[in-house]
């Protein structure tokens, strides 16, 4: 089950925490993958970790020419682009009062224009080949909203609108879109939380335990597979209970 | 250059199954041919390959009929 071989995957934000999982999990399972991210070092040295099908690409999320080179460059190298996460995303915490329109706007833009865009640009080959798979980093807050992050939930819930309308659009062509909507999971992006911070989210978290990326690239590996091919608009909600929608 | 408009009219009717007798000049892909809007995309990909041309958005948005494919593929192929 779940196996990706002779499959071609590229996934944004490959340098971070979950992106990398992922990225490692579609490998496993036998895809060839491009990492995409802005920290080339990063990117390369996963590579080398992965050692074959493995290709790196650097790319702004908030560039627009870039967006459109990755996905040619990605193109080139892997000769097509079956699999599509769309993983990159940044924060720019602030509450509503103080939020400045740059920061408002910046997440937006590679959160959620980023992926639009990145998708459009991938999506020619995928209906050309009648294949697809598009899997979309959201994120808990997108559905139930958090002081202090209202760009960055109001660019995950964007980003569950976009795909329900792609899913829509392209279930004809036999090309899915769905999200997976992650937790509080132990990542770098966590880390800076403090202890007190900590307990008092695991205080809302039944499994009473931060996610694993891990555990976040499984669910991704089940939306790219073949098994998978009827599931589509869908959120998949990995967060040990802490919402249950 | 009559080979551009058959070549053409093949593309149409192996894409959206119809009858050959269909594919008139003047038949529109959505109201005479039964196309969705996705399927105008797809043909536009097809033309781009069939002829080794691109067709920039504003032009394929004006593509609505086998005459206006016929016609800009006319002027834009090379050779």
């Amino acid at each position: 089950m779940f196996d990706l071989s002779g499959k071609a995957a590229l996934v944004t934000g490959a340098s971070g925490g979950i992106g990398g999982a992922i990225a490692r999990a579609l490998h496993k399972q036998g895809a060839t993958v491009t990492l995409s991210g802005t920290r080339a070092d990063a990117l390369e040295k996963l590579k080398s970790e992965l050692g074959e099908r493995a290709h790196v690409i650097t790319a702004r999320m908030d560039d627009a020419a870039d967006i459109d080179r990755l996905v040619k460059d990605a193109e080139a190298a892997m000769g097509k682009v079956d699999i599509l996460v769309n993983n990159a995303g940044i924060t720019r915490d602030n509450i509503s009062m103080r939020m400045k329109d740059e920061e408002w706007e910046k997440v937006l833009q590679v959160n959620l224009t980023g992926t639009f865009r990145l998708t459009r640009a991938a999506m020619r080959g995928m209906m050309r080949r009648r294949f697809g798979r598009v899997i979309n980093i959201t994120s808990i807050v997108g559905v139930t909203g958090n002081a202090g992050q209202a760009n960055y939930a109001a660019a995950k819930a964007g980003l569950i609108g976009l795909s329900k309308s792609l899913a829509q659009e392209l279930a004809s062509r036999s090309i899915t879109v769905n999200c997976v909507a992650p937790g509080f999971i132990a990542t770098p992006m966590t880390d800076v939380l403090t202890d007190e911070q900590k307990k008092a989210i695991l205080g809302r978290v039944p499994a009473d335990r931060l996610g694993t990326p891990d555990e976040i690239a499984a669910g991704v590996v089940y939306l790219a597979s073949d098994e998978a091919a009827y599931v589509t608009g869908q959120t998949l909600h990995i967060n040990g209970g802490m919402a249950m929608i | 250059m009559s080979d551009i408009a058959e070549r053409v009219k093949k593309i149409v009717v192996e894409h959206l199954g119809v009858e050959a007798a269909q594919v008139k000049e003047d038949a529109k892909f959505i109201d005479d041919l039964g196309a969705d809007s996705l399927d105008t995309v797809e043909l536009v990909m097809a033309f781009e390959e069939e002829f080794g041309i691109e067709i920039p958005d504003d032009a394929a948005e004006k593509i609505q009929t086998v005459g206006d494919a016929i016609g800009f593929i006319k002027s834009n192929a090379k050779s």
